[in-house]
């Protein structure tokens, strides 16, 4: 029997390293009919904001080769409705439910902090410093040391349970900017949001998204977020979460060698809805196959 | 109705110009499946296709456990679809969505599909002709060859035909049919193009008939997990796999 248990810090224990990525998989309701929840170390649900959003206008996704962009634009209920409408659906799931937290301006961050602060279930925040498709806050706070150490600290302030940070990859060196969330307070990082890009339609001469840039995700980007993670990791004391184009066990091992402490599933779940489970077992495969013990023993094991 | 993967090998195969008509045998005994739901068709061996493709239910047979999808080519991934073998094996996730809503027995119903749109508009005529409910089906294309198995939708009900060019009944678009001046209906559903769409809802709006159409918008995930199918309607924004693909008119922001 392997060891699969992975211990985040500040109570995050998870079963495996599995978890489901936020806007990949709903509030995990979406899923039931393909995944046994309490396969999985944990699911990340969808991006919450203080006040509710509609999002961009469609089309919000165009396929890339690889991949697919994305525009969606945090459309959420708020984090008011979270609490009395969804929360007590998805409390006493059989696997830690994390909420990715976003915002638009450092009040907004602090308050949805505050108010997931009470929920008892919710071991951890995903907070998200990343997201490449709003006008305001999001990615805005995650691109520079200053910003990312700002909206840290001044959560970290009202929230004490485990907090995850979501860096985004689309800044030039993402090892500093994993330092300053972690000098800021945060208890793991969890890398890569969704890379900046866009599609064209040639026969039209029009952007294929509403707000002609998205986030790409998907296969392709596993070599970058391969990388980046790699980079942290060897940068912080904090536990890394890596995700990034994860598809299989195989490469979710990657991810681990390469430094990280568990990983995400992300854009594959759209592609094979059962594709966690999977690779839950899969890791337990692998980890028997090289006769190691626990889990843990694959973290940042990469021979170079 | 609980979804699952499965995977179906293809039993049968016919091409009718650019589109293909797919029979597709499970192992498994089928699950319930409602007239307008959707299948979302893994599609192997095409590098620049990543996600699935939605495609509506054409026809379901219980007995021999078998779907048939008819699949318009119009992209590499529908391409490629459109290419498997019998015998090949293609991996579904099914089945999605809503489907459309039953009519009382006795209304006069209205079937209208335009295009590829005419692909889910045959299971649901034969799920009415169980029922014994009478119906009449519209069918437009852009020129006869459009019009796929019209012979079949012929035994299923009254068919009234309009192509673009004039090769087949009546000559112009579905909104353009005498039918529309000599009967009156009390539900009309549709499936076709957006903009004949939201003509069709329009006269439905103006005559103050009650009308369904399913959309078939950019999906990703095709379980309302992913945001990006999204339609505009009178409770904002709401993700067309999960809520629709079939939606009654008054609620879309057309």
């Amino acid at each position: 029997m392997v060891n699969m248990t992975i211990d985040l810090g500040r109570g995050l224990v998870l079963r495996n390293p599995v978890m489901t990525a936020s806007g990949t998989f709903g509030y995990g309701e979406e899923y039931t009919d393909f995944v046994d929840l309490s396969q999985l170390g944990g699911i990340i649900v969808k991006g919450t904001t203080l006040h509710p959003r509609e999002g961009n206008p469609y089309p919000r996704m165009a396929e890339t080769a690889s991949g697919m962009l994305n525009c969606v634009g945090l459309q959420n209920k708020g984090v008011q409705y979270f609490i009395d409408t969804i929360y007590p659906r998805i409390k006493d799931f059989d696997t830690n439910v994390l909420l990715n937290l976003s915002g638009s301006t450092l009040e907004d961050y602090v308050k949805g902090a505050e108010m997931v602060d009470a929920l008892d279930k919710i071991p951890a925040i995903e907070l998200n410093v990343s997201c490449p498709n709003v006008k305001q806050g999001g990615m805005a706070f995650g691109v520079t040391c200053a910003g990312i150490s700002q909206v840290v600290s001044e959560v970290r302030k009202v929230y004490h349970k485990h907090l995850m940070v979501k860096l985004s990859p689309n800044v030039t060196n993402i090892a500093e900017i994993a330092l300053a969330a972690e000098a800021a307070g945060a208890d793991s990082v969890s890398l890569i949001n969704t890379l900046m890009g866009m599609a064209i339609d040639a026969e039209r001469r029009k952007p294929k998204l509403s707000v002609i840039t998205g986030g790409l995700s998907g296969a392709c980007v596993k070599p970058v977020a391969l990388r980046m993670v790699w980079q942290v990791a060897k940068a912080v004391k904090i536990p890394v979460v890596g995700l990034g184009g994860i598809s299989n066990a195989t490469d979710a091992v990657e991810f681990m060698l390469a430094g990280a402490s568990a990983i995400e599933i992300g854009t594959a779940n759209f592609i094979d809805p059962s594709v966690s489970e999977k690779v839950a077992f899969g890791i337990t495969d692998y980890c028997e196959r090289y006769g190691f013990q626990k889990v843990t023993e694959l973290i940042g094991a990469l021979e170079c | 109705m609980t979804k699952q993967i499965t995977d179906f090998s293809l039993s049968g195969k016919q091409a009718y110009g650019r589109s293909v008509l797919l029979r597709l045998r499970s192992e498994q005994p089928l699950p319930d499946i409602a007239p307008g739901q959707f299948v979302q068709v893994r599609v192997d061996g095409s590098p620049s296709t990543y996600l699935r493709r939605p495609i509506s239910i054409h026809d379901v047979d219980f007995q021999q456990n078998e779907i048939t999808l008819l699949v318009q080519q119009v992209g590499e991934g529908t391409r490629h679809l459109a290419a498997v073998n019998v015998g090949d094996l293609i991996n579904i996730v099914f089945p999605l969505g809503n489907g459309f809503t039953l009519p009382e027995k006795g209304e006069n119903v209205l079937l209208v599909g335009g295009g590829i749109g005419i692909a889910p508009l045959y299971y649901f005529a034969k799920v009415l002709n169980e029922k014994g409910i009478r119906l009449a089906l519209l069918l437009g294309g852009k020129s006869k060859s459009d019009l796929i198995r019209l012979t079949d939708y012929q035994q299923l009900g009254e068919a009234f035909v309009t192509t673009e060019d004039g090769s087949l009944g009546e000559k112009g678009f579905v909104t353009m049919h005498s039918v529309w001046q000599k009967q009156s209906f009390d539900k009309i559903y549709v499936c076709g193009p957006k903009p004949m769409m939201k003509a069709v809802a329009k006269m439905a709006v103006e005559k103050d008939v009650w009308c369904e159409v399913s959309l078939e918008n950019l999906m990703a995930c095709g379980l309302g997990a992913c945001l990006c199918c999204v339609e505009d309607t009178v409770d904002g924004h709401v993700c067309v796999c999960k809520e629709g693909p079939v939606f009654n008119t008054r609620r879309l922001k057309w």
